[in-house]
């Protein structure tokens, strides 16, 4: 047993080195076969790179799953410019916590895959944009960059191919939003770290308005795997839309919290009871949000025998989104747990879309009269309104992923709702100044 | 209706009728083409689009999403709905959220009758707001200049950051914060202090988050009467409405005129009106009048005519060396007689915050008796001040409004870059219009034969004046200016002149008619039409064919749809 926790059910392939501070050396990377899969990439053709990808099926894993072959295939295949292959580091979602191990354990790997997957975009750049507060990770990823170029892997003629990738690292400076990937270029630009309008797209302009692909962490660092085994050998795990390995992080109110790497499609309830040692102090489960906080929450029914796939997940009303899974235990109360998450959102709305800007604080406020006893059933209607017209109404979807929460609360614990906003009786108006006949007291 | 197979149109249909516009042009533009008006507060047409107010969101067939009419290009072909339930329910939701931290004080508020946010929740808002909440308080900021910011009313819409960002180039303001805690701020203590053209911050804001501490609570929206006009500071003729109460100038705003200044004015020409209000006819006072401060603002600035003039209130006529009052039948009769008996010709100096009509006529003057002494003065600025984003808009050295126009009638400039000196030989007779000579000593022509002024103000200088005429200042009359690049502008009457002051054109009129050159003209028009025939640079304009936009010197002139006519 190493690191924090591991299991025997466990597909280790990006987290082997998990937990053994060699890995985070050069040397010790080496030892696992670190960087033959990079020789071998700049030794093929961008677009050969790009098909094995695509054949491996391999989804981005920053949480809308879009297959990463087909992402990087929007780049012009002729290049006019310069191109940029940004890295996604701006892990900040609560319940969020696997790219800051991959970095954290194995930061040559995530140079390693970053590297690769530039050479597929004709990107002569990569910027590595990392979350502000990540500092332990920022100094473990600096060391390895410094690493990388002495050695002769990144700069100029990348190890001895002739291909010329920079490999830069970037501090954010704590804002969520900026792990929005347009909102991520503006901070990298020195702007302000807004979300931009649609199109353009990235991959015709994106940052410093040159085509630029945009990958999580996870996603680049499955990479090299399937560089070095092939498409076909990375769908031996997963489903026949989801293939490979995920990582699968889970906190809240389980045995062993922590970073498990599993094929996609494996079972949320078994992930729950037997990976994670089941519910910590033998409580009973009441609900799990599979994919991060801003997915919908699913009740302890609709965990039960549910593959965690993306396809299968998406059936059941949630999405799997980073694999980032909170479980939640029968003495939580929903309206807070409902009311801290708008609360963040509400905190890290960037304030350039109105409906944003205003709805989500304007939500924290109704949620914490609710949670403090002070809710009126006309509370639960303008939740549901206020809800709706954050909802689909501004530039990027840092809204919407705050309507998630409440929407599925007032959906799927009524209970919850009854027990902290009485419905009162309905009494007509003028009832009390006898003006029109009443029913109420 | 033209079909948009053209390789540089497209069409599309919005709310069931069909449009025609250029390729790339937004749904907002063509919503205007068509007359639909399209709520918006981020978006203005001469900054970018950051599609952030989410107010113009509109339906498009075939989009998942609704979308924002301000950056959206129209799609050949394509269904564009403004009135479905979704896009009025998204415009009532956000007008809700502008609502639920609004303070809602527009009893003090100055943008209380202009204000794009009182104006958009009255038309489609909700009718109670939901919101139970306290408000959010944010505060008030000084940003130095002529501007004050309050946060609890801004609407994050950041129209004042672009316009100092792209087109002011001078990047002062800022959005600080993020979320519901954002506010606009400025760098450093100085803040917009000595931006040239920062004031139009003032102008854009679509709610009373920016304020001008010029106007602030001098009057209220709906009681200003708007006059369009020019601006008479500088020879760029920016287009303004002079807005009034109280028979005085309270602001001047620029209007907009793509010729000319955009949507946009500087801040030296903006504040320099207090001049017009000198004299201006005494009116009871209305509650929180302004009169005091024009007042207190007498002689204080000396543009425009001289300082510390009282106002003229009626035609004076020097009878056995006594200055008297007369009737301006006695006035002109006599003034007739006495140039009639003229032999030597005479010297005139013009004024170039007089339109060309008055002067124009004074040339004619000149031209009929004889002559050749035709001069004028007027204020030079060091240098210029250009607009980045609109290049065009330059405060011109020039500091006067018609120096092109007194040039093209035959006037020279003399004197210094103060706007003095230059006259040195009033000649046998002279005749001054506006000019009230303030840096001349008293005794200015006494050697003449014969001096008459036509002033706004007295003059001092002219202690021996035959004649002294009131007339109206180009604020209390109709006429026009010639621009820097000879740029025909027209200005409406804004101010009601004391009631015995006449306009130049219309006394110099009576005067050449009195001579046999000519019927008097009738109106403005009239006298416009008359330097037209006399002036060939003039030749082929008309009050009609100028209109609210201008017309060039010697430009053939055309009549567009839509223009005055």
């Amino acid at each position: 047993m190493a690191y924090p926790y591991t299991h025997e059910r466990e597909v280790r392939v990006m987290s082997r080195g998990f937990g053994d501070p060699a890995t985070r050396t050069l040397a010790g990377w080496k030892e696992l076969g670190g960087y033959e899969a990079l020789e071998q990439a700049l030794g093929m053709s961008p677009d050969d790179v790009t098909e094995e990808v695509k054949a491996s099926g391999l989804r981005g894993r920053g949480g809308a799953g879009f297959p990463t072959g087909v992402k990087w295939g929007f780049m012009p295949k002729e290049k006019k410019g310069p191109h940029y292959m940004l890295i996604n580091a701006d892990e900040s979602e609560p319940g969020a916590f696997k790219d800051r191990e991959l970095m954290r354990w194995t930061p040559h790997q995530v140079i390693e895959g970053a590297m690769i997957a530039a050479h597929a975009i004709r990107a002569q750049d990569v910027y590595i944009y990392i979350r502000g507060e990540f500092f332990e990770v920022a100094q473990i990823m600096g060391r390895a960059v410094e690493e990388a170029y002495a050695a002769g892997i990144a700069g100029k003629n990348a190890m001895g191919s002739g291909v010329d990738i920079d490999v830069t690292m970037h501090l954010g400076a704590g804002a969520y939003i900026c792990g929005e990937e347009t909102a991520l270029m503006n901070s990298l630009e020195g702007r302000r770290g807004q979300p931009r309008i649609k199109p353009p797209f990235p991959a015709a302009s994106g940052v410093f308005a040159q085509p630029t692909t945009i990958n999580n962490v996870e996603t680049v660092t499955s990479v090299p795997h399937i560089i070095k085994n092939g498409g076909a050998w990375y769908r031996q795990w997963g489903t026949e839309k989801s293939p490979g390995t995920k990582m699968f992080n889970v906190s809240g109110h389980v045995a062993r919290r922590g970073n498990y790497e599993l094929p996609l499609g494996f079972p949320m309830d078994e992930l729950i009871y037997d990976v994670c040692g089941g519910i910590r102090d033998g409580r009973e489960l009441k609900a799990v949000i599979p994919g991060g906080s801003s997915v919908p929450i699913l009740t302890a029914e609709e965990v039960e025998g549910l593959a965690s796939d993306y396809e299968s997940v998406a059936e059941a009303g949630s999405l799997l989104g980073t694999a980032s899974i909170i479980v939640m235990d029968d003495r939580t109360n929903m309206v807070t747990q409902v009311r801290r998450m708008v609360e963040f959102y509400a905190h890290e709305s960037c304030g350039q879309c109105t409906p944003c800007r205003e709805g989500t604080s304007w939500l924290v406020k109704i949620l914490r009269r609710i949670e403090a006893g002070e809710g009126t059933a006309d509370d639960i209607d303008t939740l549901r309104g206020v809800s709706r017209n954050v909802t689909g109404t501004t530039i990027c979807v840092l809204s919407d992923s705050a309507a998630v929460p409440v929407m599925s609360w007032l959906e799927k614990f009524p209970e919850d709702v009854e027990r902290l906003v009485p419905r009162r009786p309905q009494v007509p108006a003028g009832a009390t100044a006898g003006l029109v006949e009443g029913q109420g007291e | 209706m033209a079909n948009g197979n053209g390789s540089d149109t497209v069409s599309c249909t919005i709310d069931g009728r069909e449009v025609t516009v250029p390729k790339g042009a937004r749904i907002i533009e063509a919503c205007e083409q068509l007359g639909i008006g399209i709520v918006h507060y981020c978006y203005h047409p001469a900054l970018s689009a950051p599609a952030m107010c989410r107010m113009c969101l509109v339906e498009v067939e075939g989009a998942p999403k609704l979308q924002p009419a301000c950056v959206t290009p129209v799609q050949d072909g394509s269904v564009i709905r403004t009135d479905t339930e979704d896009a009025e329910e998204a415009r009532k939701g956000v007008l809700e959220f502008y609502l639920v931290n609004h303070p809602l004080d527009c009893p003090i508020c100055d943008a209380s009758g202009e204000c794009k946010l009182q104006d958009y929740v009255f038309q489609e808002g909700r009718a109670h707001g939901r919101s139970v909440e306290a408000k959010a308080v944010l505060g008030q900021d000084d940003f130095g200049g002529d501007v004050i910011y309050d946060g609890d009313r801004c609407i994050m819409c950041t129209r004042c950051t672009r316009f100092m960002r792209e087109v002011a180039d001078d990047e002062r303001l800022c959005v600080v914060q993020r979320g519901s805690r954002s506010v606009i701020d400025t760098f450093f203590e100085e803040g917009l202090d000595g931006s040239p053209f920062a004031s139009n911050v003032i102008d854009i804001c679509p709610v009373g988050a920016l304020l001008s501490k010029d106007f602030l609570h001098k009057a209220r929206a709906w009681d200003l009467d708007r006059t369009p006009s020019v601006c008479p500071n500088c020879s760029q003729g920016c287009n303004i409405t002079l807005d009034t109460r109280d028979n005085l100038v309270q602001r001047l705003k620029p209007r907009h005129n793509p010729d000319v200044n955009s949507y946009w004015m500087c801040d030296y020409g903006r504040y320099r009106y207090e001049w017009m209000n000198r004299g201006a006819v005494a009116v009871p006072k209305a509650k929180g009048s302004s009169a005091e401060v024009a007042e207190g603002n007498r002689g204080a600035v000396t543009l425009g005519g001289g300082s510390a003039g009282t106002r003229l209130e009626a035609p004076m006529v020097r009878r056995d060396g006594v200055l008297e009052s007369a009737t301006w039948k006695e006035a002109v009769t006599a003034l007739v007689e006495r140039l009639g008996a003229l032999d030597g010709g005479i010297s005139v100096v013009g004024s170039p915050y007089h339109g060309n009509e008055g002067n124009g006529l004074l040339k004619r003057l000149q031209a009929v008796l004889g002559g050749d002494k035709a001069l004028y003065r007027s204020p030079r600025a060091e240098d210029e001040v250009t607009l980045p984003g609109f290049e065009k808009l330059t405060r011109r050295r020039d500091l006067s409004a018609n120096g092109r126009g007194l040039e093209t009638l035959g006037f020279a400039r003399v004197g210094a870059d103060d706007g003095s000196g230059g006259l040195t030989d009033p000649g046998t007779a002279l005749v001054v219009l506006g000019d009230p000579l303030v840096d001349q000593d008293p005794g200015f022509g006494d050697g003449a034969e014969l001096v008459v002024y036509l002033g706004t103000v007295e003059s001092p200088a002219l202690t021996s004046a035959d004649f002294v005429l009131p007339i109206t200042s180009y604020a209390e009359q109709e006429g026009t200016f010639t621009n820097f690049e000879g740029r025909v502008q027209r200005f409406w009457p804004a101010l009601n002149a004391p009631p015995m002051a006449r306009p130049a054109w219309q006394v110099l009129g009576v005067v050449l008619a009195g001579l046999d050159d000519g019927a008097a003209p009738a109106s403005a028009g009239d006298a416009f039409l008359r330097i037209a025939e006399l002036y060939e640079p003039f030749s082929g304009l008309s009050y009609p064919h100028i209109g609210t936009r201008g017309a060039l010197l010697n430009e053939p002139v055309r009549v567009t749809a839509g223009e005055e006519a």
